[in-house]
């Protein structure tokens, strides 16, 4: 089956052409079952190739298949060239399965929209470039791939392009994303130079064994700046400090791209990436810690600013930056399995979380457009009680919050509870911030749970009248992921040992932090996480549970913090005024000034200068012949003068 | 037939020129079919040339050589190799795609039109097949009439201060660089001669008379290109110029420069161009961070357009000037990339004028959802020209960063600046023109693209997605050629080395390798006046040594050696 997996990238590839070409022309359910009938099938090829993976012996699990050779210049050969290894296994089956999910949910989401095929189009070539990421076997066609995603991106963000928000927020999402992108170019550039070679494996080994013993200190400088260079782009595409500007906006987008695209999937190729090279990271610790500590902080920023959001989505996208800090935490203290569990148990409670907000927003702008009301359907302030109308929403979207609040047994809890334990043997401050911020997660999701599901409608009666439970189509997707955010984490024990043979230098750990998961010897931080979520559930509660006027006394007594959070530290203001702006009239002065009256002044001037000179001499040529006459007299005197005068 | 097929698609279009003198100018329909059905001639013409073209083999394939004034060695000789090759199918390939777009555009004098255009059309042919630098010569100055001519009478309202600022700024240039061409002649011993093989062989010019030569050509080409300071000329061109005009003017007219660069500086005067490269890497990135940035602030989408070929070809002369084969051959695969791309949209731009007879990007906004073909065409323009992968920008891009990284990661560096800015500029204007609410009376009733306007784009797409999916075509047939100029430079280095320094490459002196002299830790020898010091040695080992071994087993030897060689 291992030999089958390019149709894993081909037959969604193909669901692009098709609906991208004919899409418009055919029936709305064609478009559907060629969207998802194509993504169906590279899931299934993606298992069936895992479980082939699983049957070979350890030694043999890292397959390389070419396709073509792509590119060749010199002694640069790329190929078009897929690797795949249990780390590309697990991130296979995790995409092509949510994917799936999500595209399905899109059925009942989208159908009304008179773009569906252009929707379904973007969507596939989503999976499509994400998988490019996932199987590529170097870093030029990880980077074609990791570039295609922030297409995809831009495309699906500004999907409602008519809307001035959402084709600002994609322009910003591409933009970004490039600064990063940047990075991870010149880090590819320079593995080149050093190493001669992109392939991943050549790269590696190179790496491992280096032929004259272990690598000196200027080689080890050389490598800390690839993999600062390629961490550059990470924080692009995994929005961490400073790069995450682009995720909230993001939303902008239909909701199940938010759950696609800004949730479980593409924001995770940060972390793959970093998963993927863990042989560079671990020979340089200084680059390696200064990734954990963007993680950590990254995780407690962002989790400090979704406590105050009132948009149910908004506080979801910052919930994934903060998330996405806990996974490069884990990168960063070396537990790289655990950050790919992480990964795995995210991508299908944030998931859920994303796509049940879709169905609750779906569910208020029906019951606002009925009711000719003009409220904002994704403000939490408008929500509430919406439980007794949407059940199947309601109770998956607070198994997908407790998941991610890290309740005991359900999947978040263990893969955060292995980040942070690990965290803890690597440095115990980071593992503080870590704490920290599941406190906060605990509080914002219970925060969120309560406002939206619980106590009593804010908007009257008319209004709710019109709300109800979505389709089938929505739901179902829901409760298949809310069975994976439960069960996600009881699979821990297999996934370590399906992916040791890839991080094999992190065995001692991977001990301790499967001891730690099942009660083992650092029973005392598992209590600590465990009451840092009830902790931050309990404050949620307290406030929220019954309406009263707590929360806004609260947020009065701490005006000026509850500020600096509600306009998310004002970081974008700060990127406006100090780059944008002053980059906006450099160009502006350069085209308006330098170049249209400096330079360009030059080239007139010359010409100016030299019409004047031609405008002074032209008076010699009078065209009488007594002129001439005099001035041939006056030469010959001039020069019988110096004969004379020699 | 071989030795004529050349001459051939060069004077194909002159004659039907000629001919049509002879139809009387009212019949515009007819005069336009001959002029697209000459052009479609030609290009299928010079289609036979991959098809009998020899890859990997050396030096020029399909030459001619006929005696014209004998008295001063002047020969009529022409000949291609890889590298000429692709630029000739390039604007073989967009001529009758041009005059297809220009069908309806142009109403006026459509003779004198057509004319100009097979006129332009042999004169751009003949400078890429030119091995006789009088012939170069005669070609490169006879394709300015034409273009002075389309500029001059079908353009916009400033079109003869454009014109005469093209005419004029080219003219500069080239006419020192017929000095520099009488200089070669006079110093080639034992006979004079204007043969570029001949020449290159002989190498007649060094020291300070090869580097004032060097400058002489190397300004007319800059110019061309145009390289920053001598841009200026390049938007009043486009802004005025019609569709048409703009089109061959990006895509082609702008590759002679970097083509003469290829083709005769580097050749003729390699010493001059490796100490001169630092000079003219650092004009090459301020071209590309200075075009960027002005092309942000412009208003209007043509213009803007135009200085993004600023930047643009800035990559191409970084490229050519890094010396080695990835940089070479990402350059003059941008050269193509850069013709389709900026051709693309250029003639997109024409059809929204042709639409609204306005071209100020706050004259639109939302028009996405009145015409979906166009605005699918404009994306893939848009992101072929911001080099997304599986788009031909990409290869291009990242082959000449990668080159440049190799030989001085800070000016890969500036100059990746300059990618995030192509995104930034593309993608504002692509946002204020397409996307947002369609809040002007005028572009609701907008129409999308016909069958004759798909007809054309649709090609230029393909070869897009072409270039970005299976460049191997494209790389293999120039490689022998980039090889062999790229051999010349590094020789030419070797000898200037040998005197002051020890070899480069080779197991004599292993500790310069590319590993070792990285400069993020190392930093850079002065670049002025040295020879350069990190040309790759991977990079002079003979084509076939690359071509038919196999790929793990030569990257994990390099590998080592690498590794080994920084190891003390």
């Amino acid at each position: 089956m291992i030999d089958y997996l390019f149709l894993t990238i081909l037959l969604p590839l193909v669901g692009v052409l098709v609906n991208g070409f004919f899409g418009a022309r055919l029936p709305k359910k064609l478009v559907a079952v060629i969207g998802c009938g194509t993504v169906g099938a590279a899931f299934l090829i993606g298992v069936s190739a895992l479980i082939a993976l699983a049957r070979l012996p350890v030694a043999e699990r890292s397959v390389e298949l070419s396709l073509f050779e792509w590119m060749a210049a010199g002694d640069l050969r790329v190929h078009a060239a897929l690797l795949f290894d249990p780390l590309s296994a697990v991130m296979l089956v995790v995409v092509s399965g949510i994917g799936l999910l999500i595209h399905v949910y899109s059925i009942g989401y989208m159908w009304k929209d008179s773009g569906f095929a252009r929707y379904f189009t973007y969507l596939n070539l989503f999976i499509v470039s994400m998988l490019i990421l996932i199987l590529g076997n170097n870093f030029v066609v990880f980077y074609v791939g990791w570039e295609l995603v922030g297409l995809c991106s831009y495309l699906l963000i500004g999907f409602w392009f008519h809307k001035p928000s959402a084709a600002d927020a994609a322009k910003k999402a591409f933009i970004v994303n490039r600064v990063g992108d940047l990075g991870f170019a010149l880090g590819i550039f320079a593995i080149f130079a050093v190493f001669g070679t992109v392939q991943f494996s050549e790269v590696f080994h190179a790496i491992r064994e280096p032929v004259n013993g272990f690598v000196d200190g200027q080689n080890l400088l050389v490598l800390g700046a690839i993999a600062v260079l390629l961490f550059i782009g990470a924080m692009g595409k995994s929005a961490q400090i400073p790069l995450y500007v682009w995720l909230p906006d993001a939303m902008e987008g239909p909701t199940p791209v938010s759950a696609l695209i800004h949730a479980a999937t593409m924001v995770t190729a940060g972390v793959y990436m970093v998963a993927r090279c863990h042989v560079l990271y671990e020979l340089v610790p200084g680059v390696l810690a200064f990734v954990g500590v963007i993680g950590a902080v990254t995780a407690v920023l962002a989790a400090s600013i979704a406590l105050v959001q009132h948009d149910i989505k908004r506080v979801l996208a910052y919930s994934t930056i903060s998330q996405l800090g806990y996974m490069f935490l884990g990168c960063g203290v070396g537990a790289y399995a655990a950050a790919i569990f992480h990964l795995m148990t995210h991508a299908f409670f944030k998931a859920l979380l994303f796509l049940g907000s879709g169905s609750v927003i779906h569910s208020m702008e029906h019951a606002i457009r009925h009711a000719h009301g003009d409220a904002d359907p994704q403000d939490m302030r408008n929500m509430g009680g919406l439980g007794r109308h949407m059940r199947i929403t309601a109770l998956t979207f607070v198994v997908g919050s407790a998941a991610l609040a890290g309740v005991p047994f359900l999947s978040g809890f263990y893969s955060k509870e292995e980040i942070l334990t690990s965290a803890w043997e690597g440095n115990r401050l980071l593992w503080g911030l870590g704490v920290a911020g599941a406190v906060m997660t605990a509080f914002y999701m219970t925060r969120q749970v309560l406002k939206t599901f619980f106590g009593k409608f804010r908007l009257g009666d008319d209004i709710e009248a019109g709300l109800h439970e979505s389709a089938a189509v929505m739901t179902v997707p829901l409760l298949l992921l809310a069975v994976g955010a439960v069960g996600a984490g009881w699979i821990a024990k297999p996934l370590h040992v399906f992916l040791s043979p890839v991080f094999n230098s992190q065995e001692v750990i991977h001990g301790g932090v499967e001891a730690a998961a099942h009660g083992g010897g650092h029973g005392s931080l598992m209590v600590i996480a465990i009451c840092a979520a009830f902790a931050g559930i309990a404050v949620g509660v307290a406030l929220y549970a019954k309406a009263s006027d707590r929360p806004t006394r609260l947020a009065a007594a701490l005006e000026p913090v509850h500020r600096l959070l509600y306009n998310k530290y004002y970081v974008d203001e700060i990127y406006d005024r100090l780059m944008i702006s002053q980059g906006h009239a450099l160009s502006r002065f350069l085209a308006n000034v330098f170049d249209a009256h400096f330079i360009d002044g030059v080239v007139n001037g010359v010409a100016k200068v030299v019409g004047g000179v031609g405008e002074v001499l032209k008076k010699c040529q009078t065209g009488y012949v007594r002129n001439y006459a005099l001035t041939m007299a006056a030469g010959v005197v001039a020069i019988l003068l110096y004969f004379l005068m020699r | 037939m071989n030795e004529y097929i050349l001459s051939l698609i060069v004077f194909l279009p002159l004659l039907a020129a000629l001919v049509l003198l002879f139809i009387d100018s009212k019949r515009a329909e007819l005069i336009r079919a001959v002029g697209l059905v000459v052009a479609l001639m030609t290009f299928v013409l010079s289609l036979s040339l991959p098809h009998h073209f020899v890859q990997g083999q050396k030096g020029f394939q399909f030459e001619c050589l006929l005696l014209w004034i004998p008295q001063f060695s002047i020969n009529y000789h022409v000949g291609i190799d890889g590298i000429s090759l692709l630029l000739i199918l390039l604007t073989t390939f967009i001529t009758p795609l041009v005059l297809l777009a220009s069908w309806t555009d142009i109403k006026d004098k459509v003779k004198a039109y057509i004319v100009c255009m097979l006129l332009l059309e042999t004169g751009m042919i003949g400078v890429f097949v030119s091995l006789d630098l009088i012939l170069f010569y005669v070609f490169w100055e006879a394709m300015l009439i034409p273009m002075y001519f389309l500029i001059g009478i079908w353009g916009g309202p400033r079109r003869v201060y454009a014109a005469v600022k093209f005419f004029i700024y080219t003219m500069v240039g080239s006419v020192l660089m017929l000095v520099a061409i009488l200089v070669l002649y006079f110093a080639a011993q034992p006979e004079h001669t204007f043969d570029l093989i001949a020449l290159t062989e002989i190498h007649p010019l060094t020291g300070w008379l090869g580097l004032i030569a060097f400058g002489a050509f190397a300004l007319a080409f800059a110019i061309k290109v145009p390289m920053f300071p001598f841009h200026t000329w390049l938007p009043d061109a486009h802004v005025e110029a019609p569709t048409a005009g703009s089109v061959i003017l990006a895509a082609v007219l702008l590759k002679m420069g970097t083509y003469g660069f290829l083709r005769f500086c580097l050749p003729l005067f390699p010493e001059a161009s490796i100490a001169c490269a630092p000079i003219i890497s650092a004009l090459a990135i301020i071209g590309i961070i200075y075009g960027a940035l002005v092309a942000m602030a412009q208003t209007d989408i043509k213009k803007l357009v135009a200085y993004s070929s600023v930047s643009h070809l800035g990559f191409v002369m970084l490229g050519i000037f890094a010396f080695n084969m990835q940089g070479m051959s990402g350059s003059l695969l941008q050269m193509l990339n850069h013709g389709l791309s900026t051709g693309a949209l250029f003639l997109i731009v024409g059809m929204i004028y042709e639409r609204r007879h306005t071209r100020q990007i706050a004259d639109f906004g939302g028009i996405a959802r009145v015409v979906p073909v166009l605005t699918v065409c404009f994306l893939l323009a848009t992101l072929s020209s911001i080099g997304l992968p599986g788009l031909n920008g990409f290869v291009g891009e990242f082959l000449i960063l990668l080159g440049t990284f190799q030989v001085n990661p800070t000016y890969a560096i500036f100059a990746t600046f300059g990618i995030v800015l192509g995104a930034a500029y593309m993608l504002r204007m692509f946002r204020s023109v397409m996307y947002g609410p369609l809040d002007k009376e005028e572009n609701a009733s907008l129409k999308d693209l016909n069958a004759r306007e798909i007809a054309v784009l649709v090609p230029v797409i393909l070869c897009m997605f072409w270039i970005g999916l299976y460049p191997k075509w494209f790389l293999s047939t120039m490689d022998a050629s980039i090889q062999e100029v790229q051999g010349i430079v590094l020789r030419a280095d070797h000898e200037g080395s040998n005197t002051t320094r020890q070899p480069l490459s080779g197991p004599a002196a292993p500790e310069v390798g590319p590993g070792g002299s990285f400069p993020v830790a190392v930093p850079p020898a002065p670049e002025t006046g040295e020879p350069i010091a990190h040309l790759a040695p991977d990079d002079t080992s003979p084509p076939n040594a690359t071509q038919d071994e196999g790929v793990g087993h030569r990257h994990r030897d390099a590998t080592t050696n690498r590794i080994g060689e920084v190891t003390p």
